[in-house]
């Protein structure tokens, strides 16, 4: 099908994307990458009335280490991450994962803040948000709040972001030398979006782990920081039987939502498996990096 | 609303909607028929154009998009004696009914003329031709003519 009609503005500055999307708040949709918006406008399941492109909005492409962060712009896009952007290890687990998203030219026009926006509950970024309990900044009328990734994703397609509100950027925390990371998923085709998806990063000190953070995409209606797991790992080794531990919990923290390619049980059976996995990877990466 | 873009090394001015895709813009309006539209979803790749340089999905970007900038079709490739591609997708019988044979044009003329050493990191091309749909010809032949065209490029 083809979209139905819009009023089309090219915004050359986050001030002006923002007084627009306040004129028409519930018609007007950000356009960064198009890569999900263009598809649901062409499925007539979105039709704004307004799109505020914001690709000629100058500095939002940015990608910059400060203080204890990585700072990404609204504008990177997931092609960006292909090539490490920190030397922390953080620059490893982006790398890994944006080569799982989509494909090439999908990836050079896709933003990693469009992706949290959308909020597809198999993503992969929003996954590395809740797992890092990134930042958001959100910009508005009145100025600019901060939102943490696990208040910010509320469901399937559904955030925090007031309708007003744009996007200007994410904060990711550094994870510190020292830290292994680990990614793994479960597709059918390098075309849709993964079933489910798990990342790890551990911390080991002394042989036993010492932090970790553990999170899921297509495990539930939003992704999914494994808390439990989490808890769990704190104070063993990253040994074979302190992962299959990790595997049986991440099973029952998943919540699963039904659909045609996979039923609940599958996708937690999957869920803990990949959680073991990821968490095998993300010892390797230790052994390997350190 | 008024663009300009260069199509092909050539200036074209149009009058589109906003809602004109690029893919259609370039069918309806300029007539360029070589780029083909599959599932307008992104997922095919048959409407793959190069566009400031980059293979990107033409169903998924607006024309009012590519105001000001540098768009390449099939019908580019044409030109003079031809691209590489076009002669190492005859030699390895890299299309039956051509329907996705634009799309993978496209898509390895971006690739390899960014870098022609791709073709030596089989992970890498296997992970750049899955982008893009085949339904007859199958991969093999495909994968052997972006081997033979890289080969000549990279010389
Ligand atoms: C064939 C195909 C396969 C794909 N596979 C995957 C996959 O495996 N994994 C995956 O994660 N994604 C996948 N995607 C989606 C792709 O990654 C998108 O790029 C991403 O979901 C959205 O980013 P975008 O920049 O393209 O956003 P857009 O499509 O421009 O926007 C998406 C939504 O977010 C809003 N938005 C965007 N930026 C902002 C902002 N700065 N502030 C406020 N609102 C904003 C828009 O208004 C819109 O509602 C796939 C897409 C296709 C076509
Ligand atoms: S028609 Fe654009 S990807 Fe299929
Ligand atoms: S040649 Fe027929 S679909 Fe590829």
């Amino acid at each position: 099908m083809k979209p139905a009609p819009f009023d089309y503005l090219v915004a050359r500055s986050v001030r002006e994307a923002v007084s627009a999307l306040a004129e028409r708040p519930s018609q007007a949709r950000v356009l960064a990458g198009g890569q999900s918006l263009v598809l649901e406008m062409n499925y007539r399941r979105e039709r704004p009335a307004l799109l505020v492109d914001i690709n000629h909005v100058p500095g939002l492409d940015g990608i910059e280490v400060e203080g204890g962060e990585l700072r990404v712009g609204a504008l990177a896009r997931h092609r960006d991450f292909e090539e490490p952007v920190a030397r922390d290890p953080l620059g490893r687990l982006l790398e890994r994962v944006s080569r799982h998203i989509a494909h090439p030219p999908i990836r050079a026009r896709g933003t990693m803040v469009g992706s949290l926006a959308y909020a597809h509950p198999a993503a992969e970024w929003p996954a590395v948000a809740v797992a890092l309990d990134a930042r958001l900044e959100l910009a508005g009328p009145e100025g600019v709040r901060t939102v943490r990734a696990g208040e910010f994703f509320r469901g399937p397609f559904a955030t925090a972001r007031r309708p007003e509100e744009m996007i200007t950027g994410v904060r990711l925390p550094l994870l510190g030398e020292g830290s292994g990371v680990g990614f793994v998923e479960l597709r059918r085709t390098g075309a849709s979006f993964a079933l489910v998806a798990a990342l790890a990063a551990i911390t080991v000190e002394g042989g036993v782990i010492t932090s970790s953070r553990v999170a899921l995409a297509g495990a539930a209606d939003r992704p999914l920081r494994v808390r439990g797991v989490e808890e769990a790992l704190a104070g063993d080794p990253p040994s074979d039987e302190t992962f299959a531990g990790a595997e049986r919990r991440a099973a029952l923290e998943a919540d699963p939502v039904p659909e045609p390619h996979a039923g609940v049980e599958y996708r937690r059976h999957a869920a803990g498996v990949l959680v073991r996995r990821a968490l095998e990877r993300a010892a390797e990466d230790l052994e390997v990096n350190s | 609303m008024r663009i300009e873009m260069e199509v092909n090394g050539e200036r074209r001015a149009l009058e589109v909607e906003p809602r004109r895709t690029l893919a259609d813009a370039l069918r309806e309006d300029l007539g360029l028929t070589g780029t083909h539209l599959g599932c307008e979803h992104g997922v095919c790749g048959a409407c793959t154009v190069i566009v400031d340089g980059e293979a990107v999905r033409s169903c998924l970007m607006f024309a009012v998009q590519a105001d000001g900038g540098r768009v390449r079709t099939v019908e580019g490739l044409a030109s003079g004696a031809g691209h590489p591609l076009q002669r190492a997708f005859r030699a390895e019988h890299a299309l039956q009914c051509g329907f996705c044979t634009p799309g993978f044009l496209m898509l390895l003329a971006a690739a390899l003329e960014r870098d022609p050493g791709i073709v030596r990191d089989e992970e890498r091309l296997r992970e750049l031709l899955t982008s893009n749909l085949c339904r007859c010809t199958g991969y093999e032949g495909i994968r052997r003519a972006a081997l033979r065209a890289a080969e000549e490029m990279g010389r």
